[in-house]
């Protein structure tokens, strides 16, 4: 991406031109949430405008076009995956849920006392806590992948705690605290050699590099629309077919059911099974544009340029005594954690916000990875595609600026 | 003097401040020059769990008057710590129950008492308050 081509990009998101505390802001919290471009916010208002109608029962014209701005938008989530076919495609309020109506589900078909699930320790607590709660419920056991010194999850550790009682694996595909990008595809082929499905949280993934879920082999594949500069409440769980199939209802109501009567309810098919409700037709079609949006820019580039800035970043960082990167793996996304002697985090937050620096402080929803690195938790710059070397520059110099307050 | 003369001393200490950073200084100055906790006093009774930070507190009821001692892992919090303290410590239990602390919005740092930065320091307002109450019903 050269300069030009830069400005262009930065133009199309207008909230970048905001002054905080009368400083040019510099949001480099893109792991938390991505802006919006232009394009996004005006098929919000497009849709409000001028296609609202709830979808799929009117046999309005209003409701049709509204139906069928949803229905493309699921065909554009599935090209954007490669999914097999657009009905793999659920749509769900973001990673969250999908995690959650899979835990349900999922563990309402096929778990019982005594079956364990197996996740990593750099998952984020959405990945942590549905799978607990399904464990309380039914009596299983979590079990929990380690990570090297490097950390990179430990495959000899995972192909172990693999035994003929593990019912499910779900993994993050990109630690948001670290930025490992994790073996995926390697780790499934061990599952499914032991027959075992996987579930791929793919939140801090998308934005940043292209997926493809039939090459991964992936039996379930989640991520927000939000952290992919689309908006906020809609998000996807695609799932194989054969799967979803087996799986009962997450949730009870409108559009899930074929027939209702007090006896007994049948179950629309997919994907409107996991549908209940009036759907975030809005949202989807939004998605949808932010997904066209970063196509047309192309994955790979967005990758490149992300790349460049890691290593800008992370070799600017160095320049700081004190310094420590926490996340060390060999393949890592745009994300940068660190700390810097014994400064707290939420202090070197709190005066980089004051210089009009976006970052987040804390444990980043990782509590269980950062008391496995005993640390409180992290200062951490996560870049999107808007992102330059200035403002790392600009953010350096902030930086050295409270260091030298704290220390 | 009053717990009401002391937040007015503060407002008019960081008045003087038309910069973000320079009011950070002085709380980091006053973070750093708070008296530490024993370590025998962070015990997990006292501890008051926040998000980011995590803040100790203490208090005893001494010939009436309440007196309190504090700690946070973050400087910036230890320097408000020290300015809820200066204001509140020394003073009846109902002149404590009694105060409305407005100091912190009027020095312009109130984004770190809001509940979603739940760096534990509302929760502190709050437990301060809740010593003054229990030794109001001791004394009685």
């Amino acid at each position: 991406m050269n300069k030009q081509e830069l400005e262009l990009i930065r133009a199309d998101f207008p909230i970048l031109q905001e002054k905080i505390y009368n400083k040019d802001l510099i949001y480099f919290d893109n792991g938390a949430t991505t802006q919006k471009p232009r394009a996004v916010v005006e098929k919000i208002e497009e849709g409000y405008y001028h296609l609202n109608a709830n979808i799929h029962r009117g046999v309005h014209y209003l409701s049709q076009k509204a139906t069928e701005a949803h229905e493309d938008a699921r065909t554009t989530v599935a090209e954007f995956l490669h999914a097999a076919n657009r009905e793999e495609i659920i749509f769900t309020r973001g990673t969250t849920e999908a995690i959650n109506l899979v835990a349900s589900s999922f563990g309402e078909a096929f778990c019982k006392a005594g079956d364990e699930v197996v996740v990593s320790v750099m998952e984020h607590h959405s990945n942590i806590v549905p799978w607990q709660m399904l464990c309380e419920r039914k009596g299983m056991k979590l079990r929990v992948i380690p990570m090297t010194e490097n950390t990179e999850l430990d495959l000899d550790a995972y192909r172990l705690l693999l035994n003929s009682r593990t019912r499910i694996v779900s993994i993050t595909h990109v630690s948001n605290v670290l930025g490992t990008v994790n073996p995926v595809a390697e780790m499934i082929k061990i599952a499914h050699a032991q027959n075992i499905p996987v579930l791929i949280d793919g939140a801090q993934a998308v934005p940043h590099i292209p997926v493809n879920v039939v090459e991964l082999d992936a039996d379930f594949y989640v991520f927000s629309g939000h952290k992919i500069y689309g908006p906020t409440g809609i998000g996807v769980l695609y799932g194989k077919e054969k799967l979803l199939n087996q799986l009962p209802p997450y949730q009870g109501g409108g559009e899930m059911i074929a027939t209702v009567t007090f006896e007994k309810t049948t179950y629309n098919e997919l994907p409107f099974k996991f549908e209940a409700g009036t759907p975030d037709y809005i949202g989807s079609t939004a998605l949808a544009e932010a997904l066209r949006y970063v196509q047309n820019i192309g994955l790979e580039n967005i990758a490149s340029h992300e790349h460049e800035l890691l290593e800008y970043g992370t070799q600017r960082l160095m320049e700081i005594e004190g310094m420590r990167i926490i996340g060390t793996a060999e393949n890592k996304s745009a994300v940068i954690s660190f700390l810097v002697g014994n400064i707290h985090p939420y202090d070197l937050g709190m005066l980089l916000d004051k210089l009009g620096i976006a970052v987040r402080t804390g444990h980043h929803c990782a509590q269980p990875l950062c008391d496995a690195m005993g640390i409180p938790g992290t200062v951490r710059a996560s870049f999107a595609l808007y992102n330059t070397k200035e403002e790392i520059d600009a953010f350096i110099t902030a930086l050295k600026r409270v260091v030298g307050m704290l220390q | 003097m009053t717990i009401n003369e002391l937040q007015d001393n503060i407002i008019d200490e960081f008045s003087m401040f038309d910069d973000w950073m320079d009011k950070y200084a002085l709380l980091i100055d006053l973070g750093n020059s708070l008296q530490p906790l024993n370590d025998k006093d962070k015990t997990p009774q006292n501890i008051i769990e926040g998000c980011q930070s995590r803040v100790w507190l203490n208090a005893e009821l001494k010939d009436g008057l309440v007196l309190y001692r504090g700690e946070s892992d973050a400087v910036l919090v230890k320097g408000i710590v020290s300015l809820l303290i200066q204001v509140l410590t020394a003073h009846t239990p109902e002149e404590i129950i009694n105060t409305e602390l407005y100091f912190i919005e009027k020095i312009g740092l109130r984004e770190h008492l809001s509940p979603t930065r739940s760096n534990g320091l509302l929760a502190m307002v709050k437990q301060m308050k809740l010593f003054a109450i229990a030794f109001s019903q001791v004394k009685k």
